[in-house]
Order: C-alpha cells, then structure tokens, then sequence
C-alpha cells in the first residue's frame, strides 16, 4: 500500500531543494564574483539589472545560445556524457542532507530531508567519488593534450584527498555513533564537533577545498598551466553544466561541513532553517575567500600534503578520538 | 622555524584580503565617471589654427613621412599669395598608433595630439579622417604661435618685414 501523501510531500520536497539549490548555485556565482572583486578592490558585475542581480540569468541565456562543439577526434558520447555526470552526481548528494528537525504536516512527522539514509555517510562518500567520474571522462574524451592532463590531475588529487576526508568524517561517527546524517546533527544539539575534534575540521575543510576543486587546489584546471584543464575543449551549456556541478558542489559540501562539523541546524533565537542557510553560506563564503587569498599549489607539494601529511594525521586522530571515547565510556 | 613561517604565510594572507574587501574600489565606472586625462596625453589627431585664423599646416608632408604606419597622406598646393597649404589632408585613425612622432616632426605646431581618447566607431571606414574632421578652430597648446609671422618669408610681410627679422643685406657694401 503506497502512502500518496507521503510520496506528494516527497515530491514537493525534491521540488524545492532542486529550485533552492540551483538558484543558490546560479547566485554563488554572482557572489563569488562580486565578493572576489572587492577582494582585489573591483566593484565586480555590477552592469546587468540592479547590482547585476540578473547576471545570472544573463550568463545562462549566453551559455545556452553558444555552439555546443564536439572536437574531432573526441570520444562523442562520453564527451557528451561527463558534465552530466558533474552536476548530477553533485545534485544528487543532497537527497541525504538533513536541512531542519521532522516537522508535522496533517497530523504526520515529515523529515526535512529526502530521504533519512541510514548509511548516509557512506552515500555521500560514494557519490563524491563517483564525481571524479565527470572529470576524468571529461579530460580523457576530449582528446586534447590539456584536457587529459587536467583529467588525470584531478583523478589523482581526488582520489588522494577522498581518503583523507573519508578518515577524518570516521571521529564524527564514532562521536555520533551512527552513520545517519540527521542522527549526527542530532547528536552535536549541546556541542557541534568542530568543538569537540577541530582537527577532524581541519582535515575535513581542506580535504573539502581539494575535493571542490578551487583554489589552491585547483590543479584539474589550473589555467595558466593546462589552459582550463579537463574542461578546455567544452563550450555552451556543456561547459555551463561543468560550472554548475562545481558550484552545487560548493553548496553540497558546505552543508555536509554544517550537518558533520557545525551543528547543523542547531542554534539559538533563529529558525532552524535559516541557522542552517546561514552555516551553509558561511562555509561558501569561506572556500571564495580562500580563493581570494591562496596561490595554487604545486602539483608536487599538493600530493605531498595529502599523502604525508593529512592522512597520517587524520589516522592518528581517528587512533586518539577511539581511545578517548572508549575511556569516558 | 620554516613551519611557523609557512602557517604565518598561510593565514596572515586571509587578513589582507579580509580586510581589503571593506576597503573602496579603485574602479572608474567609465561611462558614468571618466577620467580627465594629463594635458599631455597623445590621443585623437588635431589641426590647429593660427592667433588669426589662417591654417598652420604648410603641407611639408613632414608627418607623412615621419609617421610609422603610414597613417596621414595629403595633397600639397600653393594660394596665389604663395602660402603653401593641404588641398586635402587625411588620417586613417584605424591604422595610427598614437606614437606622437607627426607631431614631434611639425614645423609649425599645426598637428597635435589632443586628449580626446572617446574615439571607438562601429565600422573601420568611419575612423578615416578629413581635413574638415580634423580641422578645429584654436590654436591647440600654444594658441599664440604663428607660423608665417616667424618665417613665413615672402608671404604674409615682404621680405625683412617680420617681427625678428633683418631686412636684406645688400653685399656688395661688404666689399673692400
């Protein structure tokens, strides 16, 4: 017997976040633009509707009205396949993100999440490699010198920095004992752990900012070395889906930093909704002024930060977080 | 201790940037502001005039040949009264680099650069310039200068006539 009600709510659900989170996406890139401007004393887009609010929409009807090109030689259907891969795998970690406590509709208890995963954790790590797919695809199928290089930058970056933030989410699990997300929020209601294990945080953050791929660790596309990396042969809204991914990305791994490290949408006076908007955008507003701030990396230096230093610390804070929560048991 | 250094390097970076982002923007909005340009910026191509309204160019085709993409060409000709002038005089703006070099050769002060740096068209046959075009009706940076007062020999004032000038010597009284 299938609950129509709860499958209508579902559906209004996915509905909304798929709307918040692509116009979030859509003006992460105005903020990002604006705020690295002033960053550099620019006034950044100001040209397009009041305070280039429209920009946006602007960049999208230029996206879509641009030749989609195929190069010769590009593996076609892979080609075309990768920036969908991009922002499908970044829109669909959402569904396990809890972004406010169950509310109750018509007599039910409605979660506000898609839906509760009791294996969230591992949903979301899963997902999170599986976008590397979109690079790796995306530089390989291109059949460019810069792309490949770009493509295999980014699987080796990636698939380096997945192990370090896998280690560093095991002290929050082990803290909240339980590998749901909305079990995790609710167990930092008195304390979030970036409290309790900031250097889980730490880890977690850059492990984060690599696999973001943005500045400093935007090494996959590193422009004044490899042109635009894995996504210099895509045009039009192919390459606008690329952009897109990164940024949903952005707002994705913003709210699993909130749902693992800050609480949440736990908070005092405001609305749990809006304590949670608030963490998310903090977190985003860190990553751009991290971008305004931080040179790139060396290729070198990137891989020796990941392997020698993040995951031998990342493995001792798992060591020491187990032996002390064993001994306040 | 490179280590202290390095965690220096990486967080005293996230101050400055914080802290310039509360700072103005330097930006001129240019077609809201604009910028009023140094006296001296070499920009849009001018003829000047004399203190009494004549044309200064002579027509010596000194800018022509001095220029080094070949923008000004001009056709030279001679008033009944023996004043030398351009009968047309052209620039082709969409080749000039703005180098000043014509109007260092002038003799005369009659080509200048001027600062007028709002010079965009929409097709390359409008940035071609005509004497009427190029024509304006002041002196430019030395408003009193005139030419043919100087060394206008023969042409305005008989000869000897100008203001810093000796009549004709006759030399045969410089015989022994």
């Amino acid at each position: 017997m299938i609950d129509w009600v709860m499958v209508l709510l579902t559906l209004i659900k996915l509905i909304l976040i798929l709307g918040v989170v692509l116009t979030m996406a859509a003006y992460l890139v105005l903020a990002e633009r604006k705020i690295l401007a002033r960053m550099q004393l620019r006034y950044g887009p100001n040209r397009v509707g009041p305070f280039g609010l429209l920009q946006p929409l602007a960049d999208v009807i230029k996206l879509l009205t641009k030749e989609d090109f195929v190069p010769t030689g590009a593996d076609k259907w892979l080609f075309m396949l990768a920036p969908g891969l991009a922002a499908v795998t970044a829109i669909l970690s959402f569904a396990v993100v809890p972004f406010a406590p169950a509310l109750t509709i018509f007599g039910r208890e409605v979660p506000m999440v898609v839906c509760d995963l009791n294996v969230g954790v591992l949903y979301f790590l899963g997902l999170s490699s599986l976008a590397v797919y979109g690079v790796a695809l995306g530089g390989w199928a291109s059949n460019s010198k810069y792309s490949l290089l770009g493509g295999i930058r980014g699987l080796a970056q990636l698939i380096s920095y997945e192990l370090s933030m896998g280690l560093s989410i095991v002290p929050v699990v082990l803290h909240a004992r339980s590998f749901s997300l909305t079990e995790i929020v609710h167990a930092q209601e008195t304390v979030p752990f970036l409290i309790t294990n900031p250097i889980a945080f730490f880890i977690f953050m850059v492990s984060v900012a690599a696999e973001s791929r943005r500045v400093p660790f935007d090494l996959p596309e590193a422009e004044n070395e490899i042109v635009a990396g894995f996504h210099t042969e895509y045009s039009g809204m192919r390459f606008g889906l690329f952009f897109v991914g990164e940024y949903i990305n952005m707002i994705i791994l913003g709210s699993v930093t909130t749902v693992f490290f800050l609480g949440g949408w736990h908070g005092p006076l405001l609305p749990p909704i809006v304590w949670f908007m608030l963490k998310v955008l903090a977190v985003a507003f860190f990553f751009i002024w991290m971008r305004g701030t931080l040179p790139r990396l060396r290729y070198d230096q990137l891989m020796h930060f990941g392997w020698k230093f993040l995951i031998p610390l990342a493995l001792v804070n798992v060591l020491v977080t187990g032996a002390v929560l064993l001994a306040l048991r | 201790m490179p280590l202290l250094r390095d965690l220096k390097g990486t967080v005293q970076p996230f101050w400055v940037t914080l802290r310039n982002m509360f700072r103005k923007p330097v930006t001129i909005q240019y077609p809201e502001e604009k910028r009023q340009p140094p006296p001296r910026y070499r920009a849009r191509i001018i003829l000047t005039r004399d203190p009494d309204g004549g044309e200064r160019c002579v027509a010596c085709y000194l800018c022509s040949a001095a220029c080094p993409v070949d923008c000004i060409s001009m056709q030279s000709a001679e008033q009944p009264n023996g004043r030398r002038y351009a009968t047309w005089f052209r620039i082709n703006f969409a080749r000039c680099i703005y180098c000043g070099l014509c109007a260092e050769a002038c003799p005369t002060w009659a080509i200048q650069m001027s600062p007028d740096y709002e010079f965009s068209k929409y097709a390359s046959i409008d940035m071609v310039y005509e004497k009427e075009d190029l024509l304006v009706d002041h002196g430019g940076k030395d408003s009193e200068y005139n030419y043919y007062r100087h060394a206008g020999i023969g042409v305005v004032n008989p000869r000897g006539g100008n203001e810093d000038e000796y009549g004709p010597v006759d030399i045969k009284t410089n015989m022994p």
